[in-house]
């Protein structure tokens, strides 16, 4: 954990929101509108709240991050250039062919993933594989995972939360980022969640429920999880926005995995240096 | 059609996986079981009770163990995933094939109830398609031991090697070709027999029959070449090409015909555009209820058929 202000973090997330957005601007394909709702978050993990090392990605105490939701790479590809994993200009290689950031995470041949990821439903499992070698070593590290709100459709969710909960895997820290939102329409009109924050609870985790935009909220939620001594897996319900911070893209189905043109990518880079309202 | 008059000593391949993974998780703390609820009869409960801090049991949930494999060997962890090849195979491929294969961990998937050898389970758990599902996924090893002594050597191979690899086991107890000396190399076809008039290729619990029916043939006057294959993926190209010379190859399987042993012989004939082939194996048909001897004669498998295809072939 690392000592920076809010106001620093909110300032990475615009970083983030405009680098993942180039992104998928330049390879005119990918997911802008998940990478954006998860976009504070990964603000707060990368920026303070995990213990990793640049020059040593593959450090065996480093915290771990797992995107099971692997469709959202460039909001965590924007991370890891700007903590410099890789250089900033891969920015311009999302997609194309010989880059590090491949369509979805591939942990051959990007530094900082940890693993690879794109077949929803299937991350957390691994996260709870991480989880579960620290405990038996007795090491320190803590594995974040994120998951999305209709990747929740998946057993093998489920499946692994039962898991994370037998093995009392407190090291293991999962955000939902309940966007609201799912590739043919809502989660509601598709497959509704019911109360997945109650349903983490029913399965044995420690919920906590946040405004998934309010970097007050997140920094503070994580504090309370640090110092938290029982032996339960975390589970936080992050409340959010697809598309969020830029207008047209904010709650629109549409722009799940659609990629802005030059006028759209003009504006959205305009809306977001102002930061979120 | 036993050669011999002397009992022959019989053993499960599950047990040889059994015994081997205790011997070696007691030396190297990395390696760790993953059971899917079914140690007892995969023969896992020696290394839960030995070693419980390299043990994980996920219940029934066999797509969440394979992906939990993943992380586990990401850490550095050999996970052996253990399971009914059935199971082990379909239920779990495509968390295999994106969180083990894909990434090329260390995962390695150890099945018991390979072929037909579960028997009077029925068609539901016998695993006829599972080495072609693995075959077909690139980074994958795909091996089936003989008998005992091998399995083991087989496993304590996979051990030593990293990458991500399908072992198979038989349910049922198969006779004991080697002895506990013998040894082997995964992607090394094992030579049981030298000849030129025929040769034999053969993996798992059919290499016993192929031994007896080589013998039948050798009475006959008929000199058999036999090769015990017990990895169909790296295929032992090499060992194929060798066949070649003779030219007259039997392939024998407890598999589905397609995309298995007799499969992948047959890729390096037809490229190499020499030699005939006929595949011995289950006949693109499920199985049903009955004992693995019955299973094994309703679909061709036995000494009889592989002496006739031999010397059809030699006609």
């Amino acid at each position: 954990m690392k000592e920076v202000s809010i106001q620093e973090l909110k300032d990475k997330a615009v970083e983030l929101r405009q680098a993942a957005v180039t992104m998928v601007y330049k390879a005119q394909s990918g997911h802008p509108g998940g990478s954006l709702s998860a976009a504070d978050i990964i603000s707060a993990l990368y920026f303070k709240e995990m213990d990793i090392d640049p020059e040593n990605p593959k450090w065996e105490d480093r915290d771990r991050f797992v995107l099971s939701k692997g469709h959202v790479a460039p909001i965590q590809y924007a991370a890891l250039a700007l903590k410099g994993f890789v250089p900033y200009e891969t920015v311009n290689t999302l997609r194309q062919y010989g880059s590090p950031f491949q369509g979805h995470p591939d942990m051959k041949k990007c530094p900082g993933i940890d693993i690879s990821t794109g077949s929803l439903g299937q991350g957390l499992s691994c996260a709870v594989g991480m989880a579960l070698a620290g405990k038996r070593d007795e090491k320190e590290y803590r594995v974040f995972a994120m998951v999305g709100d209709g990747e929740c459709q998946e057993g093998q969710i489920w499946e692994a939360a039962q898991t994370a909960v037998k093995y009392e895997l407190d090291n293991l820290i999962v955000f939902v980022d309940y966007n609201r939102l799912q590739i043919d329409g809502t989660t509601d009109e598709i497959m509704p969640l019911q109360d997945i924050e109650k349903k983490f609870e029913a399965f044995g985790f420690e919920t906590k429920n946040i405004d998934g935009h309010s970097m007050e909220e997140i920094t503070a939620v994580l504090d309370e999880i640090r110092e938290s001594e029982n032996k339960l897996p975390k589970c936080i319900v992050a409340n959010t926005v697809k598309g969020k911070g830029v207008s047209y893209m904010e709650n629109v189905v549409n722009w799940h995995g659609v990629a802005p043109n030059d006028q759209e990518y003009e504006q959205a880079m305009e809306e977001l240096a102002g930061g979120l309202k | 059609m036993s050669t011999t008059n002397a009992p022959i000593a019989k053993k499960a391949t599950r047990e040889g996986f059994g015994d081997e993974i205790v011997k070696l998780g007691k030396e190297n703390k990395n390696i760790y079981v993953v059971d899917i609820d079914i140690g007892k009869s995969c023969k896992t409960t020696a290394f839960m009770k030995e070693l419980p801090n390299q043990h994980v049991n996920v219940g029934i949930a066999e797509q969440n163990g394979a992906g939990l494999a993943a992380g586990l060997a990401t850490t550095g962890k050999i996970p052996f995933i253990s399971t009914y090849a059935v199971f082990g195979s379909l239920r779990m491929a495509e968390q295999i094939r994106q969180e083990a294969c894909y990434p090329f961990l260390n995962v390695k998937i150890a099945c018991s109830h390979g072929g037909l050898t579960p028997g009077n389970d029925g068609g539901s758990h016998q695993a006829i398609e599972d080495m072609g599902v693995y075959r077909t996924i690139p980074n994958m090893t795909v091996i089936m031991g003989a008998d005992y002594h091998s399995t083991r050597k087989l496993v304590e191979q996979a051990a030593n090697t990293y990458g991500p690899m399908y072992l198979r086991f038989t349910r049922d107890a198969v006779p004991m070709i080697y002895d506990e000396n013998e040894e082997f190399e995964i992607g090394k076809a094992k030579q049981l027999k030298e000849g030129k008039d025929v040769a034999i290729i053969a993996n798992g619990d059919t290499v016993y029959l192929a031994l007896q029916a080589a013998e039948e043939l050798e009475k006959e006057g008929i000199s058999v070449k036999l090769l015990d294959m017990h990895t169909i993926k790296p295929l032992d190209r090499e060992a194929v090409v060798e066949c070649l010379e003779i030219g007259k190859i039997v392939t024998v399987e407890d598999h589905n015909i397609l995309n298995g042993l007799g499969s992948a012989v047959s890729e390096v004939i037809a490229e190499e555009g020499k030699g005939k082939i006929k595949r011995i194996g289950v006949q693109d048909r499920f199985g049903e209820s009955a004992s693995y001897e019955k299973l094994m004669e309703l679909n061709g498998i036995t000494v009889e058929n592989i002496v006739a295809s031999a010397k059809e072939l030699l006609r």
